[in-house]
């Protein structure tokens, strides 16, 4: 805080507009929402409820539920690989180690959806990596289904969350204070119950915004389910993009761009009101 | 820690990084393989996909598409983020939560709910053709990135320094860009550079935002992927694979990349 005026306006303006144009577009979706199909055309009717009243037919909760499952596997799973890799990231004594660790684990961020996607069907598909490896070893005689699975939809996801994830993770970790650590190995615990009663503990709050972070962003996921699911696993960006672009029911999409626009701040809320009682119970103790 | 120093722990680390990255290195495998069919491992060593990708028409038209895209988005988001960032570290006003807010939501707003959310505005204001869209999407996703950059680089400052200038007689317009630009300057590289490679990345919001002229080179692949299944699309995505892995090596090395995302207490 070192002067108040000079140049507030210079900083406000840019940011202010941007924040304008971004609401303006976000609302476009909002209205859309509670507008009237017009059957064969792209303009929109009155206003009406219909579109929410819509969503209450089985089809769409399934591919709600089923989004909602495969997020929360995702999520679940790409913890459960990540914080090895965050903890030995963190830990390792040697710089070029961690040096390299960040490498291999942060780069695949920035490969892209797509990229990633088709590594993917590479690896999965009938002739893919793995069928082909698992035949040559003779383990198998005919290839797995992998592709146009929930399985292979995951394992995809997993993957393409977990950068993410692991910095997330990795930042909570390097921020647990080690003489903690050290203190209670001189009192006598293992190493195991340093880790598990006073490593894992702290870090809870990173755990948790990484479980919401990844769910929120897996539930957005397009070509992944697209292209790996093949039509057989749809999540709600394939149901809003079939809606707007092959229906071209756009008041339609627009209501379930909405609901996945809630589910994501529902899950963001739902995190900090969970991580602000965690750290309320941490303090206590 | 004597669990680091375990063979199993490790070896739990390497084989959850080859699942990370193994996929990655099948891509570059097959980009090389002279047959068309998709073999492991490759029976030789060919550059023809290479160079089918990089004459076929959509790709070579998408490729300069990213580019015009990427270049405008990227330094937009730039000024706009490091105004963003400047604002937030300086000063406290009524409205600034609000304005956060809106201004971190793209983190958590679906793609795809942003990509639509843009279709329909360019809709509303009558401007659907050209790059006006694609770019404004673009920015609004990764200016959190650049933000947050150029945020960790300021508050890394020492206050003294600016408090020692403005002691010495130093106008507020010097302080700033005497002092603070550039001690900020490589987080604003390293901010610009994250940028520029999230956008030439991004699918999904660009899906409902590019038309078949403006497409984007991601939205290119995903079209020819559909229709075709050779190895063109490895050659591509190699392309890509090494043109990211570089950007964001030369960004680790001048910028610290560790210290930008802020994964790095050491």
């Amino acid at each position: 805080m070192i002067q108040r005026r000079p140049f507030f306006l210079t900083f406000l303006a840019p940011a202010v507009l941007t924040a304008v144009i971004l609401a303006a577009a976000l609302f476009e979706v909002l209205q859309y929402s509670v507008r009237e199909f017009v059957p064969g055309s792209l303009n929109v009717g009155g206003l009406t409820l219909d579109n929410f009243t819509r969503i209450n037919r089985p089809i769409y909760w399934w591919v709600l539920l089923d989004t909602f499952y495969i997020s929360l596997l995702t999520a679940i799973f790409s913890l459960l690989l990540s914080y090895p890799v965050a903890y030995a990231l963190v830990r390792a004594k040697r710089d070029w180690v961690r040096s390299l660790l960040v490498s291999l684990s942060i780069t695949p961020l920035f490969t892209g959806e797509i990229v990633r996607t088709f590594s993917w069907m590479l690896m999965l598909g009938s002739d893919g990596f793995i069928n082909s490896m698992l035949r040559k070893l003779s383990l198998i005689e005919m290839p797995l289904q992998i592709m146009y699975t929930r399985l292979g939809v995951v394992v995809a996801l997993v993957q393409f969350s977990m950068p993410v994830m692991i910095i997330l993770l990795a930042t909570a970790i390097s921020h647990v204070d080690r003489d903690c650590e050290k203190a209670a190995a001189n009192l006598g615990a293992s190493p195991g119950a340093v880790f598990w009663r006073i490593t894992l503990p702290l870090t809870l709050p990173g755990i948790l915004s990484g479980i919401v972070v990844v769910f929120a962003w897996t539930m957005s996921a397009f070509s992944t389910p697209q292209l790996i699911g093949g039509g057989k696993v749809l999540m709600i960006s394939n149901l809003v993009y079939l809606q707007g672009f092959s229906v071209l029911n756009l008041p339609f999409a627009a209501t379930l761009s909405v609901i996945a626009l809630i589910a994501a701040l529902g899950s963001l809320v739902l995190m900090k009101s969970l991580t602000g009682r965690l750290e309320k119970r941490l303090a206590v103790r | 820690m004597k669990s680091l120093r375990s063979f199993g722990f490790w070896s739990l680390v390497v084989a959850i990084l080859t699942y990370m990255t193994l996929p990655t290195l099948v891509v570059l495998m097959t980009s090389v393989n002279p047959t068309e069919i998709l073999a492991f491992p490759p029976e030789g060593v060919s550059f023809q996909w290479y160079e089918k990708a990089l004459t076929y028409p959509d790709f070579q038209r998408a490729f300069k598409n990213g580019l015009i895209v990427t270049s405008l988005a990227s330094t937009l988001a730039l000024v706009v983020g490091s105004a963003f960032a400047w604002l937030v570290h300086r000063y406290e006003f009524r409205g600034r939560g609000v304005l956060e807010a809106v201004l971190w939501s793209p983190l958590i707003i679906p793609h795809f709910t942003l990509g639509f959310g843009f279709l329909l505005l360019g809709g509303a204001l009558g401007v659907q053709q050209g790059y006006s869209m694609i770019v404004l999407a673009h920015m609004v996703l990764v200016m959190p990135f650049v933000t947050r950059a150029v945020y960790v680089s300021l508050a890394a400052i020492d206050p003294d320094l600016s408090r020692a200038a403005a002691n010495l007689g130093a106008s507020p317009f010097h302080v700033l860009t005497r002092i603070e630009l550039p001690l900020v300057l490589p987080g604003m590289a390293g901010g610009w550079l994250i940028a520029a490679v999230l956008s030439l990345t991004e699918f999904t919001a660009s899906l409902y935002v590019t038309g078949s002229r403006t497409q984007t080179l991601p939205v290119a692949m995903y079209n020819y992927i559909r229709e075709y299944a050779d190895p063109t699309v490895s050659a591509i995505s190699a392309l890509l694979i090494i043109a990211t892995t570089l950007i964001m090596f030369i960004a680790d090395r001048a910028f610290g990349l560790r210290r930008v995302l802020a994964i790095d207490t050491h």
